[in-house]
């Protein structure tokens, strides 16, 4: 199977929708580049070429530049989602949507209830979380959880390249409004991704390893991390079940706590805040639903209650790393022993 | 301007019935038996009506928190409103939404919306749906003298000319923004900001029917044929408060009654056809009495109809979620 980027991934599966599907259009800042200025036509394809060569392929009327206005073009997508298209617009990093979040949870979020049952808003919106990039506070943020928060929304983490393609495909396919997380120190890792469209259902857990002895639940990226502490204790005997969540809503309870069971010693690694979040939402969850078979306290992995720095070697004591997530394993292991 | 004998009965009904619409939801709602807030359009008709006059099927209006008259004048099912509004199953919304979020997307009816200045980046949107699949179709976007301050409203201005969208915005400044004047809270003119986005500017006296559908004519005919967005302020009085409860201290003591009394909207389109000689008294006799028939059988039909249940508590929150 030929071996692809995340962000090869995450191009092809807009090409092929949008070849499907002629209601797909892609809207943003930069989406193609160079609108109305002297030089190159498709000059960025977004800030990370994530969607370069689309707008060649598919015209200025179907892949739109937008001005810096994030407020105006997310609710003209959510608008033309309610009226017949399906757009797929990129709000660039997710630190901004504070200028245009009204338009997500007040109005995509809540017509179809508000309408009674009588609206679609089959909305995609991309956006790029997530330290690592030296990028700090404004640019690194994960505030999945905000949207986790919002009935209405469902909110999706692609933990590689193959996921990327397939849940961004199920997105765009999808009635509902849905926030489509992509991490921005994933976009050159590569896996292997098939050349067919393909779509992997929303509310369905993967696990990504298994084993006896603890269960990680982790999102986005955190998964690799994940993987790599479990594949690190297995040489050394000690067997690590890892739960890639995909989707944070819906969110599948069922693995979650089928998993925890099984091990009874419980790991959640979120590179988000720890407050209110989607660590502490499974933690709850796996207290309140799997009490009897657990044998240690849950343990939460995630970045601190702070903003992301800027200084590398402040911003590599901020993200939560394999060292921690493995420290946190063998507490849980070591606990009542 | 000539307007056929139809166009000149649907707009006389169609105002008749938003004002007897809004006039019994105030009786009710004084009465206790209307629940949450509601805003009310009365005074206000002459622009829904001189607007939607315009539109068929397949173009799209959204509208703000004081959307009952912006729902009857896109064709919304009046005893559907009235039994939202009482929040029965029943309702427009199957009582999930109310007053404020009463929508009918089957007839472009985009929503009232609780958000001032919610309305305009949506339109953008219905505008960019028309345009793309070349449908001929134009979007209007209702907003308040309040709303025209939100920056959503500003950028969608922006928005609308540079995709170049079948876009209309029209600010309905009926003087007060809740209770602070618009006066006060709007730097520069509504026109002068129209201006300033490249875009054609009018501005109109809101009590009159005619002025209004002139005007409309030309800024829809305009959007439809590719020409682009234009923006309209329209002037006039709403007679009740911001909300029902508002005691409206803020409005001058002879304000409202002389309005009502000098530039009533229904009153000034009975004046002119009359005059005029293109209906006669008893046609519109005839639909005053219709239409309060009409209000009276939807009143008492939300009062009698039954409540959602339970079993409706968590039903379309989502097309699909597992």
């Amino acid at each position: 199977m030929p071996k692809k980027t995340y962000r090869q991934a995450i191009n092809e599966a807009l090409r092929q929708e949008m070849e499907r599907d002629p209601r797909v259009i892609l809207m943003g800042e930069d989406v193609a580049g160079g609108m109305g200025s002297p030089g190159e036509d498709d000059a960025w394809g977004g800030p990370l070429g994530v969607t370069k060569g689309l707008m060649p392929r598919f015209g200025r009327e179907r892949v739109l530049d937008t001005p810096i206005t994030e407020s105006a073009f997310i609710g003209a997508a959510v608008g033309a989602a309610v009226t017949g298209l399906r757009p797929v617009a990129e709000l660039m990093f997710v630190d901004f949507f504070g200028v245009c979040f009204d338009q997500i949870f007040n109005q995509a979020a809540k017509f179809r209830y508000m309408f009674g049952g009588k609206a679609r808003t089959p909305l995609v919106i991309r956006t790029m979380y997530g330290a690592g990039f030296r990028a700090a506070s404004q640019h690194s943020q994960c505030l999945y959880s905000i949207f986790t928060h919002i009935p209405g929304l469902k909110v999706v983490l692609p933990s590689n390249a193959y996921e990327a393609k397939g849940l961004l495909i199920q997105a765009i396919r999808d009635d509902d409004p849905v926030i489509f997380f992509e991490h921005k120190a994933m976009y050159d890792e590569e896996a292997e991704v098939p050349d067919e469209p393909y779509t992997i259902p929303f509310g369905e857990a993967n696990v990504t390893r298994e084993g006896g002895d603890a269960t990680i639940i982790a999102m986005g990226r955190m998964v690799n991390f994940a993987n790599q502490v479990a594949d690190e204790l297995a040489k050394e005997n000690i067997g690590v079940t890892v739960v890639d969540i995909r989707t944070t809503s819906p969110l599948d309870k069922e693995t979650i706590l089928e998993t925890a069971a099984e091990t009874g010693r419980v790991v959640v690694v979120d590179e988000s805040h720890p407050r209110c979040s989607v660590a502490t939402d499974i933690a709850a969850l796996v207290a309140q639903e799997a009490f009897e078979h657990l044998e240690a306290p849950v343990k939460m992995v995630t970045a601190p209650h702070a903003p992301v720095p800027f200084s590398p070697a402040l911003e590599d004591l901020y993200i939560p790393s394999p060292a921690r997530i493995r420290r946190a394993v063998q507490e849980v292991l070591a606990f009542g022993r | 301007m000539q307007l056929s004998r139809e166009e000149l009965l649907h707009a006389y009904r169609q105002m008749r019935t938003i004002r007897a619409f809004e006039d019994r939801v105030h009786e009710e709602f004084q009465a206790g038996n209307i629940p949450g807030f509601v805003h009310l359009y009365a005074g206000e008709e002459a622009c829904a009506v001189g607007f939607c006059i315009h539109l068929k099927e397949g173009d799209y209006i959204a509208s703000t928190h004081r959307g009952h008259g912006h729902c009857i004048a896109k064709g919304c099912d009046v005893r559907a409103m009235m039994a939202e509004i009482f929040g029965k199953k029943s309702g427009l919304c199957g009582g999930k939404g109310g007053s404020m979020h009463i929508a009918d997307l089957e007839r472009g009816m985009m929503g009232a919306n609780g958000i001032v200045g919610g309305g305009p980046p949506l339109v953008c949107g219905a505008a960019l749906t028309a345009k793309t699949l070349k449908t001929g179709g134009v979007a209007i976007a209702f907003v308040g003298d309040g709303g025209s301050n939100q920056g959503t409203t500003l950028e969608s201005y922006n928005l609308a000319k540079v995709w170049n969208l079948p876009a209309i915005f029209v600010i309905e400044d009926n003087g007060y923004a809740e209770s602070t004047a618009s006066s006060w809270a709007v730097a520069g003119s509504q026109v002068g900001r129209a201006a300033g986005f490249g875009m054609p500017g009018y501005e109109v006296d809101g009590h009159d029917f005619f002025a209004v559908y002139a005007i409309a004519r030309e800024v829809v005919e305009r959007a439809r044929m590719g020409g682009g967005p234009s923006l309209v302020h329209v002037r006039f009085a709403r007679y009740y408060g911001h909300f029902e409860g508002d005691a409206m201290t803020y409005r001058g003591k002879d304000e409202v009654p002389r309005l009502m009394a000098e530039r009533d909207c229904l009153k000034l389109f009975r004046e002119r056809v009359l005059e005029a000689a293109l209906l006669d008294a008893a046609e519109l006799d005839r639909i005053d009495h219709e239409v309060a028939e009409l209000i009276d059988r939807a009143t008492a039909e939300a009062k009698a109809a039954p409540m959602p249940t339970e079993a409706d508590l968590l039903t379309d929150v989502y097309v699909s979620y597992s």
